[in-house]
């Protein structure tokens, strides 16, 4: 039990360390926030009348010249309420809304993805240590160079050949201007057209990395001992390669998985830039090119509180489900 | 990842083998293991690196605006022209000393700090280490490039020696983790005891006994590094966040995007330095997976040795 407090324990520091260190960055950092963003407004909206500088610092969280103890604690209360202020580049919407309405497109077009690449890889993987040796595993160093193409370049060429020189599929966006978001068939299937490209550029990067995980596993368990002992019970080799080696194998590429899965809110910032894809990568950069403080800080706060939640769950299935590593904490 | 710690010379004399006897200094005679991706990988970065270095001399000024604008590769432009005429050629060699730079540097920044704070905190244990391993974790949970981005953003136009420490910041946590286990695990060594009981200070103990056989995790580390580095720089570039006024692939592929090359057709402005960040990628992987093998033999899959015993 010790083991498992110790592990919240850990995720609390973090958690903490985390929020407090997007309190600290804005009042750390050379020149004050609220002075550029009232020069940006100057620049392309003329005259910026006086009261918007403490409207700006409350909307930073700044709470005007308040004691910077008194800013952290209203802040840690902030969150606490979902409050994060209202956003800068989507004004006045507040920043909690913008969220949860690019959210949803990000969870499903990059946790898609990352199952697609997760079984594709894996089962590919699986194969290629099986037949080590063979033209079959010479896959795993053609993976060498895909997983070394950065992914969103990858993008760029797909989006290049696919979308302005074939004109097959959409350059941008998330969905046709011409229909409405709902459940209607005219919708999903523009939004799946939309989705296709990034999807496809997510699943081509992260392949490799899965294929070969699972390859290098397959290979060390291929040498162990019940291994040679089902060969020799005379075991088909289907079920030798399944019930005997895979199933071992695949062991650290599901907790991979499962860490994978928390970044699915972070992972895909680039990508979806390339795209204009209406997620939270695309808003996070929106916010970054508008100085949206509070909009920026919120998602920085989501998307590393995903990957903590993540981490922490594959951290106690790991106790659950090997032993051994309770006692390495 | 396996606790045995071969070195190079051990596994290339009997694969899989236990060394007959644990020499003092495993390393001392250090030559090149007869590995084809180890040879092919070097080949590949040292390559690059020389375009890097040599090129700018020999391809005149990349900033030379002239009249041949958005033109396709020829005799005049080896690879093309930008929207304001720039050479091509002349941008990527400089833009390959650029990201190359970015990645040696902090590769060795984060290799450095993972060494001081993984293989001093393993070795010394207690509450250095505890303290130590406490805020590793912390800063490996928290995901990086947000993290960059952000302060990247508020850190707006400080040059690349900003965009340098802004990554390596996020870069040496994970090395510092898998040194700090390795380094207790040496600690436990009967050598590393022996030098010890005859009354070895410390730091001479973690220079000469520890690090010499922590060599290829270290040398794997900073690979690693190097290839986050180059891809972390070239991301943040890509979304106008890097450090202005000096050229990388990143920043390439940034005003490629912001021209417009994409609709216009012009291939020869963004295919080159993704290909080439592909290429270098590439090779530094080689280097690591031909480090993995010279610290795992089992990894290797030239010969079929699955049945033999370990």
């Amino acid at each position: 039990m010790t083991h498992v407090r110790r592990k919240v324990l850990f995720y609390l520091v973090a958690a903490w360390a985390a929020v407090t260190l997007n309190f600290i960055i804005p009042r750390m950092m050379p020149g004050d926030p609220v002075d550029i963003l009232l020069a940006r407004m100057q620049q392309s909206g003329g005259p910026v009348p006086p009261q918007a500088r403490s409207a700006i610092a409350t909307a930073l969280g700044q709470g005007g010249d308040a004691n910077i103890l008194v800013q952290y604690l209203t802040y840690l209360g902030n969150l606490f309420t979902g409050d994060f202020g209202v956003s800068v580049t989507y004004f006045p919407t507040p920043v909690a809304t913008v969220l949860g309405q690019s959210l949803p497109w990000t969870v499903v077009l990059v946790g898609v993805s990352t199952i697609v690449s997760f079984v594709l890889g894996v089962g590919l993987g699986t194969f290629a240590g099986w037949k080590r040796g063979t033209w079959l595993d010479g896959v795993a160093p053609l993976t060498t160079f895909i997983a070394a193409i950065p992914y969103f370049w990858l993008a760029l060429v797909l989006l290049f050949v696919f979308g302005s020189v074939l004109q097959l599929l959409p350059l941008s966006g998330g969905y046709g201007y011409s229909t409405d978001p709902g459940f209607s068939l005219e919708f999903l299937s523009s939004a799946f057209r939309h989705a296709v490209l990034p999807g496809v550029t997510i699943v081509l990067s992260s392949v490799g990395g899965w294929l070969l995980g699972m390859r290098n596993m397959m290979v060390s368990t291929l040498s162990a001992d019940y291994v040679l002992t089902a060969e020799a019970k005379g075991l088909r080799p289907r079920r030798v390669m399944l019930a005997y080696a895979a199933r071992n194998a695949v062991l650290p590429s599901v907790t991979g998985f499962a860490v994978s899965l928390g970044f699915v809110v972070s992972g895909s910032i680039v990508t979806e830039a390339v795209f204009s894809y209406p997620g939270v990568g695309y808003v996070l950069l929106q916010a970054v090119k508008n100085n949206d403080y509070p909009l920026m800080q919120a998602i920085f706060l989501v998307i590393t509180l995903t990957v903590l939640a993540a981490n922490f769950v594959v951290d106690m299935l790991h106790s659950v489900i090997d032993p051994r590593t309770r006692e390495a904490g | 990842m396996t606790v045995d710690n071969h070195t190079a010379e051990e596994t290339a004399r009997a694969p899989g083998a236990r060394p007959p006897a644990r020499r003092k200094r495993p390393v001392a005679g250090w030559r090149l293991p007869r590995s084809a991706k180890l040879r092919t990988g070097l080949g590949i970065v040292l390559a690059i690196g020389l375009v890097g270095a040599v090129g700018p001399l020999l391809t005149g000024d990349p900033h030379a605006v002239s009249g041949a604008v958005l033109r396709p590769p020829s005799g005049a432009h080896w690879l093309g022209t930008t929207e304001t005429g720039q050479d091509m050629l002349a941008q990527l060699t400089l833009a390959t000393r650029g990201s190359v730079l970015v990645g040696l540097v902090v590769g060795a920044i984060a290799t450095l700090v993972s060494i001081l704070v993984g293989v001093v905190g393993g070795y010394v244990g207690g509450k250095t280490d505890e303290t130590f391993s406490l805020v590793t974790n912390v800063v490996l949970v928290v995901p990086s490039l947000p993290l960059a981005i952000v302060i990247a953003n508020y850190l707006d136009g400080g040059g690349l020696l900003v965009t340098i420490l802004v990554i390596a910041m996020t870069t040496w946590a994970a090395p510092t983790r898998v040194l700090r286990a390795q380094a207790r695990s040496v600690r436990e060594r009967d050598y590393v005891t022996a030098a010890k009981a005859s009354g070895e200070r410390s730091w001479r103990i973690v220079c000469v006994e520890i690090l010499p056989n922590l060599l290829p995790v270290v040398a794997a580390q900073f690979v690693f590094a190097v290839i986050f580095a180059v891809l972390t720089e070239a991301g943040l570039a890509f979304l106008g966040l890097a450090g202005f006024g000096s050229l990388t692939w990143g920043t390439l592929l940034y005003y490629a995007q912001n021209a417009q090359a994409l609709i216009l057709g012009a291939w020869w402005w963004f295919i080159p330095p993704g290909l080439l960040m592909a290429v270098f990628g590439c090779g530094l992987s080689l280097i690591n997976f031909a480090i993995d093998e010279i610290i795992d033999p089992n990894l290797r899959s030239a010969t079929r040795q699955r049945k033999a015993s370990r």
